[in-house]
């Protein structure tokens, strides 16, 4: 694999991890998880009418990032029952428009096939996304403890979440060229969940988080290249056995 | 001293779809002076306070000084003890300054050498603090950036007594420290006879407005809680 695939794959898993920390702070584990299902009707359009399928899963999941941000908004609705329903319907649809031949892929990424041009374009989104989410996270905890206190202190929160939401929506994006469709949600909630067993302050968390996402990713396809494996579910092995090994060492208590 | 206006309110109305929350609520607060709002549960004090920072939408006159500075201590934050932010994390949302951050706990009573307030204060999760710790913490991290005016929302249980007595006492202090103007949320009228400068009663309408022990009378108080108004106000010797 060369080594331009393998920085992408560490960065992409470095931003999904570092992403994923807010999002789980956010108590928004499952709609991380359901939310990478809803690239796959998005993927399948650009396999068929041949344009970039990163484009489709990014519109839809725009379209989907909208979606949640305007139930929490605007609604008093649930968003966990809606996002159970919509979200995987959208991958029941994509299941049946997406091409026999491209639907493994689709499914569980396939990194070895990253094109130049896309790898770079995975740098430099996994790299805009961390730069975005780190200027906005002092807003986004403290709108997390509480709205109140967030808007009292002049936090436009409802833009803060939304650009959050886009920031998410990139990398998952991004990230489905490596582990695909069904188990990007994994790249984004086990590191957090992992860093959250093992650190006791936010920037330690959030970071910790990352690193995590970028050594399960380059862990899982070093696993995956050795044993002639398809990278993208051993990706998600690797940052569940660290997630099971971090449940053994006891959090340092203050 | 100065009888300058920090806030004006005028025909303040809040509705939730038909409920009306708020009706015609109206007053004003100058510096240094210490405001309680009081009334039943359920009777808009809450609503009152966040309407006053915006975060509802109301009807209405609402005039702050231009550049106030404003800090606000809510009633509670929903947080668990696994959240992965410290109490050194969260006074840091305010400000990076160490000395500042020290100078705001030991204004509220959070004391100790270097080591101490480290180890066992600033690296602390937010949501392993006890009630009183916390809202400590809350009005520290409200006074950090030296606000004009304090907004305090009164949790209504968890903390005893005793606790409450002292958050008083700071709270006044700070008042006469710093100059700062203060509107309280209360539901122990005892407080409101020892610290506050004048009183609002709400049950939605605006029951009463004034100096405490002027406006705070059996009838209002008939009004204000309904039935028996089992109150009697102790002497205090000033």
């Amino acid at each position: 694999m060369s080594p331009l695939t393998l920085i992408t794959g560490a960065l992409v898993g470095l931003a999904a991890g570092y992403l994923g920390s807010f999002m789980v702070l956010r108590r928004m584990s499952l709609v991380g998880d359901a939310l990478s299902h809803v690239a796959l009707p998005g993927l399948a359009l650009g396999l068929i009418f041949s344009f970039n399928p990163f484009l489709g899963a990014f519109a839809a999941l725009f379209l989907a990032i909208v979606g949640i941000w305007l139930v929490e908004n605007k609604t008093k609705l649930p968003a966990e029952t809606l996002v159970g329903v919509a979200f995987t319907l959208s991958l029941a649809i994509g299941l049946l428009i997406t091409p026999q031949p491209e639907l493994l892929e689709a499914l569980f990424g396939d990194i070895s096939t990253l094109g130049r041009m896309d790898a770079l374009w995975g740098i430099l989104i996994a790299l805009g996304t961390i730069w975005l989410v780190a200027s906005i996270a002092r807003s986004l905890v403290l709108g997390t403890l509480s709205e109140d206190l967030a808007r009292s202190t002049g936090i436009a929160t409802k833009k803060v979440d939304f650009l959050f939401l886009l920031a998410v929506a990139l990398i998952v994006a991004v990230g489905i060229k490596i582990v695909g469709t069904l188990l990007m949600g994994a790249l984004v909630i086990i590191p957090a969940a992992t860093a959250k067993n093992l650190a006791h302050s936010l920037n330690s968390y959030n970071w910790m988080a990352g690193i995590l996402g970028l050594v399960s990713v380059l862990g899982g396809i070093y696993l995956a290249t050795h044993y002639h494996l398809p990278p993208g579910p051993l990706v998600v092995l690797a940052s569940a056995a660290l997630f099971l090994l971090s449940l053994t060492i006891k959090k340092p208590t203050t | 001293m100065t009888e300058e206006i920090l806030l004006q309110a005028d025909k303040v109305s809040v509705s939730f779809g038909d409920l009306c929350a708020l009706h015609e609520v109206a007053f004003s607060v100058n510096r240094s002076e210490a405001l309680a709002i009081v009334g039943p549960n359920g009777s808009g004090k809450s609503v009152l306070l966040r309407s006053l920072l915006g975060l509802v939408p109301y009807t209405g006159k609402i005039d702050w000084q231009p550049k106030v500075r404003i800090g606000y201590v809510p009633q509670k934050l929903a947080i668990d003890s696994e959240f992965p932010v410290s109490v050194g994390d969260f006074m840091s949302f305010k400000t990076h300054t160490h000395t500042k951050i020290v100078t705001a706990l030991e204004s509220v009573g959070i004391t100790g050498d270097h080591h101490h307030l480290k180890k066992h204060i600033l690296n602390k999760p937010l949501g392993t603090l006890s009630g009183g710790q916390l809202q400590r913490v809350l009005i520290a991290w409200a006074i950090v950036d030296e606000p004009d005016i304090l907004l305090f929302d009164e949790p209504t249980s968890g903390i005893d007594v005793g606790g409450e007595e002292t958050i008083y006492n700071l709270l006044h202090k700070l008042q006469t420290k710093h100059h700062l103007a203060i509107i309280l949320v209360s539901h122990d009228l005892n407080i409101v006879y020892k610290y506050a400068n004048r009183v609002l009663c709400l049950n939605r309408d605006m029951i009463c407005y004034g100096v405490p022990h002027e406006v705070l009378d059996p009838a209002s108080l008939r009004q204000l809680y309904g039935g028996e108004a089992h109150f009697y106000q102790h002497e205090h010797k000033e």
